[in-house]
């Protein structure tokens, strides 16, 4: 499954995912990995950070090259993944288990603007050769 | 954006079945990994890969007078290829000392040379090496070679693996020392290479690279991609045409005094340029102390002035980035330095390339 229907998805090639306390983990999709080759270093968000939809706040270098990571909504970070900063091959291997870091949403309506599977899926295929 | 057609080496439709992602290459599609770039780098230190390089050019320069004509278009001596089969790294310069490209020049026999040049500057190498001819060198004969295929077979394991796919080979190739090659069976294998590690790199007839490349496969050769060829080369300290020099710099910036043949009476093309300018930059490599990844044409601070990286990336074998850099003269290994990456700067030492050869480290954080 390269594009889980349960989670929520931005045109920058993030995934979002609602967890149980009402916390937004953000990783990068399966085609962002893909496009990106061998993922050797991440750099995420300071907890406690505030951030804006849209808004830079970390970065992903592959071998090929490096790629910003996108707030998917504004709110303050309250987790950041450090097994996957310490091991970021994992990324390639489980995009989807590979959260970076963790959000609480300041407007959840912003979260009912972003992609849901089949939009991104339909994205991602339109970015391929 | 419309795309002219990509150039296609013998081995594509190999390279499609295996899977690999393809990317346009100085004109060519070629294949950029097959799935882990960082697998296929560690599996050529640690035992053999195979490399599709049949978009480098090789070039016969033969006929009465080519010997006298290489040494005065090529920065090294040619006169150093006494014996036959054996091979010598050069760089090409214009009149200003610039580097015009790096190759490799096989002597044949007598008065019959070949020079392997990058892709990307093939065709700009054989109008200049024919104009040069035009001037004084009638009776040579430049004849390209697009019938020809080059597979690279690298690693500590590339030789045993090529003699099991080709065993009437290893009588003929088996006594060839580092930088000597050898003709049989209408083949051309050279023990020489971009990775820093053993191996052969073998020109055949095209119609023949994909029986090659099959039996060397059979025999657990993994096919790698040009994403492992540049990191590979990159932690062997060499440099790549267009990235680390180009016709802007002399060899002597580039790390690469000890291919020019300044002794001797003999006068090359840029001899009299390089002469008369001192260099004020230097090749240095550079190990990143911070995390992060060094990319080419970051700007490098050091104590004596600034520089710039000309290729930077991660080391798969040191698990972290390492850079070529140019750099003022007075850099010195051991130094610090500061690297803007993005809107940081990073804490980088100064070394001497190469920081790996033959599987080891030779570098110290």
């Amino acid at each position: 499954m390269t594009t889980p229907d349960n989670l929520k998805y931005t045109k920058s090639h993030e995934w979002v995912k609602t967890e149980a306390d009402g916390t937004l983990s953000v990783g990068i999709t399966f085609h962002a990995q893909e496009q990106l080759g061998d993922v050797v270093f991440i750099a995420n968000p300071k907890v406690g950070r505030r951030v804006k939809q849209g808004e830079e706040c970390g970065v992903i270098e592959s071998v090929k090259a490096a790629a910003d990571i996108y707030a998917p909504v504004s709110g303050e970070v309250v987790a950041a993944n450090q097994d996957v900063a310490d091991k970021p091959e994992t990324v390639n291997r489980d995009p989807y288990a590979a959260w970076m870091f963790r959000i609480r949403p300041d407007n959840p309506v912003e979260l009912g603007g972003l992609l849901d599977a089949a939009a991104y899926r339909k994205l991602a295929e339109s970015e391929k050769r | 954006m419309t795309k002219a057609a990509l150039r296609t080496t013998p081995l594509n439709a190999a390279h499609r079945a295996l899977g690999a992602k393809m990317v346009d290459f100085a004109g060519w599609d070629m294949p950029l990994h097959y799935g882990s770039q960082v697998d296929e780098h560690h599996r050529v230190r640690r035992d053999a890969g195979m490399f599709d390089v049949s978009h480098m050019l090789a070039v016969e320069v033969r006929g009465s007078g080519a010997r006298a004509f290489l040494q005065r278009v090529l920065a090294n001596d040619v006169a150093k290829l006494g014996v036959k089969g054996k091979a010598l790294y050069s760089c090409m310069l214009n009149e200003a000392g610039g580097v015009l490209d790096d190759l490799v020049v096989y002597f044949l026999g007598e008065d019959s040379f070949r020079l392997v040049v990058n892709a990307g500057t093939a065709d700009r190498d054989c109008a200049w090496i024919v104009a040069q001819r035009e001037e004084r060198a009638a009776a040579v004969k430049i004849e390209p070679r697009r019938d020809l295929a080059i597979i690279a077979v690298q690693g500590p394991q590339a030789r045993a693996k090529t003699w099991n796919a080709l065993p009437a080979l290893r009588a003929a190739t088996e006594p060839l020392a580092p930088f000597q090659a050898a003709q049989a069976d209408g083949m051309l294998i050279a023990r020489t290479g971009y990775t820093g590690e053993d191996g052969f790199e073998i020109m055949l007839p095209a119609g023949h690279a994909v029986a090659l490349w099959r039996a060397l496969q059979v025999q657990g050769v993994v096919p790698a991609g040009l994403g492992a060829r540049d990191t590979l080369r990159l932690e062997a300290g060499m440099n790549l045409y267009g990235q680390d020099m180009d016709e802007t710099v002399t060899p002597l910036e580039a790390g690469l005094a000890w291919t020019v043949a300044l002794g001797g009476g003999r006068d090359f093309i840029g001899k009299q340029a390089l002469e008369a300018k001192p260099a004020t930059r230097q090749r240095v490599g550079l190990l990143l102390l911070d995390k992060g990844v060094m990319r080419s044409h970051q700007k490098v601070r050091c104590a004596t002035g600034t520089g710039e990286i000309t290729s930077g990336g991660y080391s798969p074998t040191l698990n972290r980035s390492i850079a070529l850099a140019r750099l003022p003269r007075a850099a010195a290994p051991g130094e610090e330095v500061e690297v803007e990456v993005r809107d940081q700067r990073l804490r980088a030492k100064v070394v001497k390339p190469p920081f790996v050869r033959h599987g080891k480290v030779l570098v110290t954080v």
